[in-house]
Formats: C-alpha cells, structure tokens, sequence
C-alpha cells in the first residue's frame, strides 16, 4: 500500500520552505498515517530535495497532519534552479511513500 | 448594518482568469469581490517598473480587469478590493478612475491604500534576513524594494470614507477579505477570537479556485467535474463570525470538505499560530460540515493577540539564470542525454565559465514522436542545464555551449531552447509595526 491509497495532499511554499499537507480521505485511517508518517519517514523518503530540518503539525479535527520543511527550494522560489520552483510536485512525490500496514 | 455579507474571490495570483470573476459579480449576490493579485516577487518587479515610467508600477492586468468588472460591480452594487496598485496604488487609482470614466461610470470613489514602502525605513546596520541570517547590508546596493505586509487599518479607512474601489499596495491576504467583514460587522480590532475567524475565511478565500477544486484533481482518485469552466469562489460570513464556502451552481468545480482542507493547511506552518499583522490565528480547532453539495460550513477558527511586528519583503538583484535544453530519443537516449551532460561540464572547465549554482536535469515523455507502437523507455529524454551566474554575460556563455551541442554533441540531439533571465529575490525581515503608517486617498470618477 502506498501513501495515496489512503491520504490526499497539497504543497505551499514560503520561500525556501514548503509544507505539505497529508489529509486521510477517511478520518478512521488518521491514527494509521499519524503512526506511519513520521518525521523520519518522510525525511527518508524524499532523500536530498529536502535539505533542512522538518517538523510535523498534527490537526487530528482535520484528519490531516502537515508537515513544514526547511531549505526544500535550492534557495527558495525566487531563487531556485529546479524546474519546480515552488515544489507543488512534491506533493505527489510524497504520496508514493510505501506504507508498512500490519494488521 | 447588514447581519450576513457574501465576498466573492477574483483573482488567486496576478494572471488569474478574468471570466470567472466576472460571473461572481454578475450571479453572486455579492456585497464585496476581493483580487489577491501580488506574490511575494511580484512587488518588486512592479517597484522596477515604477522606476522607468512613474505612472507604471501596478498590476499590468488592471486594465482589463476593471474594464471587464467595473459595469458589473456598479450594476450589482459590488464593492471591489484589491491589492492590484501594486508598487504604484495611487496611479493604479487614478487610472482606475479614467477607466471607470471612459466606461461612463461617474460618481466612484477610488481609494488608493499604501505606506507599505518602507524602502526608506531600512536598518542596515542592525537588521537581518530570517532566511539566511545575513545581514542586509550584504545586499545593499542590489535592493530593489521592501513592503511590508500591512494589516486591515488603510483598508477600513477607505471603507470608512465610502469607497467603491479599494487598491493597495502590499497587505497580508487574508486582511483583504477581513477588512471588510471588520467595517460591515462593526468588530473591534481586538476581539481576536473573532478576527480569527474572519481571517480563516480570507485564508481560504485568497487562492481562489484552489478551494473549489483548482490544483486538486489527481488523474485518478480526486476527480473534479468541469475543470476547462472553474468557478470562483464565494464566502457568506455571519455577524459571530461563522461562514461558509460556496460557488455558482453553474460553474465548473466542486467545494467540499477535501478541498477545503487542502486550502486551509495551504502554505500554513503551525496551524495554531497562523501570523497575520492583525491576529495570531488559530486554524487547528477547526471543523468543518458540509451543509448541501458545494456548500461548507467552516467552525472552530479562533485567534490570539498580535506579535507587534510586521513581516517585510525585501526584492534585490541576485544574479542571473541560465536555462537551456535539448532532446535526444529512441535507443540510449538517456545514455546521450548523460553523455550530453558530461560534455557541457568538461566544456564549463575549459572555458572557465563562471557559475554559482548548476543544475542537470533529464525530462520527458513523448515530445519528439507521437507512437501508437512500441517505444524505447523512455522514449526520449531532454537535458535541461540550469545555473546560477554573476552576470548576464557567463549565463549567456553557458546557454550557447548547451547549443553547440547540436553538432558538437551526441547523435540526434534536436529542440534546444535556451533563456537568460534576471534573478529578483526575496527574503524577510520584521519590523515593529507601529513604524508603518497607513495612508489613503481618494479619487472620484466625474462624467
């Protein structure tokens, strides 16, 4: 299972920090993603184009946690090389993120 | 003094559709529509235009908005607010006038709202930027504009006044909507419980059709119906401050709970301190109820009292960007677009180009062959060679050596395209806010 099955997500950026939001679709999965979609496990997933520190915000009335990374950008939107300035890809990216569910 | 007032959203950026803002204003039943038209570069490119020509330096879709809006909003009695003046809110004023002039419309009261230059406030011996922890005297000949983001205060002034049409220069987004709802609910500015909520609503609002279903389908799970006719859309806000989201029934995309969700945590760090120059606001008791299809209710949005400081924009010159690209496909096209890659680097040592920052990227799908057969995978790849430079000169360097490719390089390598563009930054510093005075003055279109 990955990540998209059970969650949908959006980018904003400020910067050179994005935070992206990951949202279940059904709020029973939330306790699930709170578990699975820690701060190291997303840092791990997204490798290098995350450079800087990255904190998670739980909002349990939402169903929803967002996480908010430092130094995401290359130097942020102004700045940035990437094609991607703004990172609203990598909310998508994110969603790949495999899931380990055992039952 | 109304009990409930209906604010449409026209605009999500500077070069947001035009049309279904015009639809609001004519099917709305708005009192108010609000463009969020000024990203956080977008100032600064308008401070240099103002430069060259002083009567430039807004946004260069206000002509065509307002002659597109302006009869509508009249005819409905819709009052317009924007921050489309840009760098230039006075000249953006008294064009608007002159538009509104040449449309017949007389009697509009044209308010332009600023003081957020504070160019000339500017610490260079003891500020820093929160981004890199430089000090601003780094930058200091390259600075091309500071504005700070301005709360309600000018905005309420001009209403106050009686204006139709509100244009200001930087203010922070959500207090383009929460202006209004402050002057029509008669709220004090430090009710903060309130001012939250009002600022949840501008929040969600600012983007425009990102809310009703812009930036959200997925090709798959998240469908949205109508895309190619997105609305805009429209808060109708009570006197205690709770409200709901809602779109024209004919147009195009969805609000729901989903969507609404995506907007709220949008560009927010901390949900419980949401730093607006008005309130600290508090989205994370938030919930939300979908009250019939395309209409939802949002509670919970609360708010705490001011930090006292004002974020500021600060644009400078910051070098220039090389983008240059090329194609290869077929059998080994990544082997070449690689090949491709190490040549241009051997060819940056050689000449002694000089570059800050470089970056090589492999795109691509099916730019170069529409198949219905069999393809290599990938089909094709294209280079993409981005740098950072000084000056215009190396980047200019750097894109003409990705040209030479052509027959210098890899076999069959074809499309390149190359772009030389100037590097405007921003970064922030903060500033105590009781330095930064509002300003208003008003225009009145005459027949």
């Amino acid at each position: 299972m990955k990540l998209k099955d059970l969650a949908h997500s959006r980018t904003g950026d400020k910067g050179d920090i994005i935070n992206i939001s990951v949202i279940a679709y059904n709020e029973k999965d939330y306790p699930t993603l709170e578990k699975l979609v820690t701060v190291e496990a997303v840092k791990k997933f997204l490798g290098e184009t995350v450079q800087g520190e990255v904190i998670r915000y739980e909002v349990p009335n939402l169903g929803a946690m967002n996480f908010v990374m430092q130094k995401a950008l290359r130097g942020g939107v102004t700045r940035s090389l990437r094609l991607d300035k703004h990172g609203k890809s990598l909310s998508s990216i994110l969603l790949e993120m495999p899931l380990e569910i055992n039952n | 003094m109304k009990n409930k007032i209906r604010i449409g959203s026209g605009a999500g950026y500077s070069g947001d559709r035009i049309d279904p803002a015009v639809e609001l204003i004519k099917k709305g039943n708005l009192d108010y529509i609000v463009f969020e038209c000024l990203a956080e570069r977008t100032i600064a490119l308008a401070q240099l235009q103002k430069m060259q020509n002083s009567t430039l330096g807004y946004d260069p879709l206000l002509e065509e908005r307002m002659k597109a809006c302006l009869p509508d909003c009249v005819s409905n009695n819709v009052k317009l607010i924007s921050n489309m003046g840009a760098a230039n809110p006075i000249a953006a004023a008294k064009k608007t006038v002159e538009i509104a002039q040449n449309l017949g419309l007389s009697n509009l009261k044209i308010a332009a709202v600023f003081g957020d230059d504070v160019k000339s406030m500017l610490d260079f011996e003891s500020q820093t930027f929160l981004e890199s922890g430089d000090s601003i005297a780094v930058v200091e000949e390259q600075i091309i504009s500071a504005n700070a983001y301005v709360g309600v205060e000018g905005i309420l002034t001009a209403l106050k006044e009686g204006a139709d049409i509100i244009l200001t220069g930087r203010v922070a987004d959500p207090a383009l909507f929460l202006a209004p709802i402050i002057h029509e609910f008669g709220w004090t500015l430090d009710d903060y419980p309130l001012l939250g909520k009002g600022t949840a609503l501008g929040h969600l609002m600012e983007c425009a059709a990102q809310v009703c279903g812009g930036y959200f389908a997925d090709g798959a799970l998240k469908q949205v119906p109508n895309l190619g006719n997105l609305g805009f859309p429209i808060a109708e806000i009570n006197e205690d401050g709770s409200f709901f989201i809602t779109k024209l029934d004919d147009a195009g995309g969805m609000v729901t709970q989903a969507t609404c969700k995506e907007q709220l945590l949008y560009e927010v760090h901390d949900p419980t301190t949401y730093l607006t120059p008005n309130v600290v606001a508090d989205f994370s008791n938030i919930s939300l109820k979908e009250l019939e299809k395309d209409k939802i209710e949002v509670l919970g949005a609360s708010g705490q009292s001011l930090t006292g400081k004002l974020k500021v924009s600060v644009g400078y010159h910051d070098g220039f960007m090389a983008d240059a690209q090329i194609s290869y496909g077929g059998s080994y096209a990544v082997e070449r677009g690689k090949l491709a890659i190490e040549i241009i680097k051997e060819r940056i040592k050689i000449n002694k180009i000089e570059i800050e920052d470089i970056l090589f990227d492999l795109i691509g799908v099916n730019s170069l062959f529409k198949s219905n057969g069999e393809q290599t995978n990938p089909a094709e790849v294209r280079v993409r060679v981005a740098a950072k430079t000084a000056t215009k000169e190396e980047a200019t360097r750097l894109v003409n050596e990705v040209e030479t490719l052509y027959t210098n390089g890899p076999a069959a390598g074809g499309g390149v395209s190359k772009s030389v563009t100037e590097i405007i930054a921003i970064q922030s510093i903060l500033l105590d806010k009781n330095k930064v005075i509002p300003q208003v003055e008003i225009f009145k279109s005459n027949l």
